[in-house]
């Protein structure tokens, strides 16, 4: 079954780029990477630029309206996103635990839905 | 069509004993929570009508399951996703070609284990655990469940549907946890069993204080659960809990259904046996040294069962048993407790000081504030007492429990 882990954090408190924690953080990413892929669960997964960059639309009425930002005003936005492919939910757990933003912020796990063919 | 009181008698006890055994393992053939269960929900009607006509069989359980299953093909073969279940009909095939011998539960792996724990998943949300586990393991209807919980049956229906829908799309697993989970998967399990009991044995609604019918099945479930896991203290420490509790059962209540404190209660209207089981029972698994939560409440029980009076309870000994519960769980209820047990065994004035550090945590709960009133009393502070019972009956839900405390503002 496949998984979609999205992760979420609030970007205020993310070290900066460069910095010693940044280092660090990218470490986390490569090691917790490394092992998706080792265990052969990785189905994807990018990192996020921030909600800054973000541009939310609607259309209605055959017209494109666009917004600056993300849709929701919540301190914790989503940063990045992983597909695992997971026997059950417990597995799936298993892996979003690793992921470092599980730390600080939070991880929702939803299973990928099957479209009968 | 008339049922025989017979043929009725014999299929409400196959339900009540083995609808959890019959249900996991079609479950287990069939991966899917809904079917299994309409598949047997067939059967058991089927086997109402055909157990009429003719005599019984002689294995009732082989008898249903095998039904069961074969309305389990009926369904796959008239459903939409048929041809998504190709391979779960050609495993019914087999199964049903296979069983020429009528099975007896003996000859069946026992299957509960797996479903109880997919039941208490902690994806779940919790008030449907314990709705799923009393319907899938326990055979109740979701009209007895709902009952029991004081909801609507449609709410109810809605709850068990919702956690049955997630199971299946969610992927949550139909297995045992492997070993290095059980440690964070088994205190979900005991949990969902417990909550069963106490709203059974303390309703938190309505104008019953307790509800057999939630602790016995309660009961039954933690039997299953050391029967499948003997090796696990704790399982048979939450068995012991509720056997000396639920051995008080007939003098917790008048006649008129009004609360009767422990201190006011007829002992002789205890369950003997049952209190004898749970103290021999408690008294093997504490030798083990394998101390839980679910032993400690339990052995704080029996200091109670094995009281002649209240008066003759040895509260320094439960007084310290808290300590040692409080260590593994800190929780501030246990130190109301505690200071109730202090309040015998050293003095009101003692335990009063303990209580007033509560104060903050336990604002809004109502024992905290009977507890207080009847400390306030004992200290000769009534107007100070009368206030507190007053806060105490502002926060209480339950109408048994209303009267107890109108009752006890009226005598200070």
């Amino acid at each position: 079954m496949k998984y979609l882990a999205l992760l979420y954090s609030d970007y205020s408190t993310d070290p900066d780029f460069g910095s010693p924690e940044f280092a660090e953080m990218m470490a986390a990413y490569q090691a917790a990477n490394d092992r998706f892929v080792a265990d052969n669960v990785m189905a994807g997964g990018e990192a996020l630029q921030g909600p800054e960059t973000a541009t939310t639309l609607k259309v209605r009425n055959g017209k494109t309206e666009t917004m600056d930002g993300p849709f929701a005003e919540t301190k914790e936005q989503l940063g990045g996103f992983y597909i695992f492919d997971c026997e059950n939910l417990d597995e799936a757990i298993k892996y979003a635990a690793m992921i470092p933003a599980a730390k600080e912020g939070s991880v929702e796990i939803r299973p990928i839905m099957e479209l009968p063919e | 069509m008339s049922v025989p009181t017979s043929v009725r008698t014999a299929v409400e006890d196959l339900v009540r004993q083995e609808w959890g055994r019959l249900n996991a393992s079609l479950i287990k053939s069939l991966g899917d929570f809904q079917l299994a269960e309409d598949s047997l929900q067939d059967a058991i009607e089927s086997a109402l009508a055909h157990w009429s006509r003719n005599e019984l069989p002689t294995s009732p359980f082989g008898w249903v399951l095998q039904v069961a299953r074969r309305k389990a093909i009926d369904r796959l073969r008239r459903g939409a996703s048929f041809a998504q279940k190709q391979a779960e009909y050609e495993h019914l095939l087999r199964l049903d070609q296979e069983a020429h011998v009528p099975q007896l539960p003996e000859t069946l792996k026992d299957e509960r284990l797996r479903l109880i724990f997919t039941c208490c998943h902690p994806a779940i949300e919790e008030r449907a655990r314990v709705g799923l586990t009393l319907r899938t393991l326990g055979g109740l209807t979701t009209r007895e469940i709902a009952r029991a919980f004081l909801v609507s049956e449609q709410t109810m229906a809605q709850r068990l549907v919702r956690a049955k829908s997630k199971i299946t799309k969610a992927g949550i697993p139909y297995e045992v946890p492997d070993d290095d989970l059980w440690p964070e998967r088994l205190p979900g399990v005991l949990q969902t069993i417990y909550l069963i009991f106490n709203e059974g044995y303390a309703s938190t609604a309505g104008d019953h204080p307790i509800r057999f019918d939630l602790c016995d099945e309660a009961t039954r479930l933690a039997r299953v659960m050391l029967s499948l896991r003997p090796d696990i203290a704790e399982c048979e420490g939450l068995l012991c809990l509720m056997l000396l509790n639920h051995a008080r059962r007939d003098a917790r209540t008048s006649a008129n259904g009004d609360i009767v404190l422990l201190e006011d209660q007829d002992r002789a209207l205890w369950d003997r046996d049952m209190i004898a089981e749970g103290l021999a029972r408690l008294q093997t698994v504490l030798r083990r040294g394998e101390p839980g939560p679910y032993q400690l409440q339990a052995a704080i029980s029996a200091i109670h069962s094995e009281a002649r009076s209240f008066e003759e309870t040895d509260w320094a000994e439960i007084a310290l048993i808290y300590n040692a519960l409080f260590e593994m769980t800190p929780n501030p209820v246990l130190l109301l407790n505690q200071a109730v047990a202090i309040s015998y065994s050293q003095s009101v004035e003692a335990a009063f000081a303990r209580l007033e550090q509560l104060q903050a945590d336990l604002d809004d709960y109502q024992p905290f504030y009977a507890a207080k009133a009847d400390f306030l009393q004992r200290a000769g502070r009534c107007d100070e007492a009368k206030a507190a019972y007053e806060r105490a009956i502002s926060l209480s839900t339950n109408q048994a429990e209303r009267h107890l405390l109108q009752a006890k503002l009226s005598n200070v």
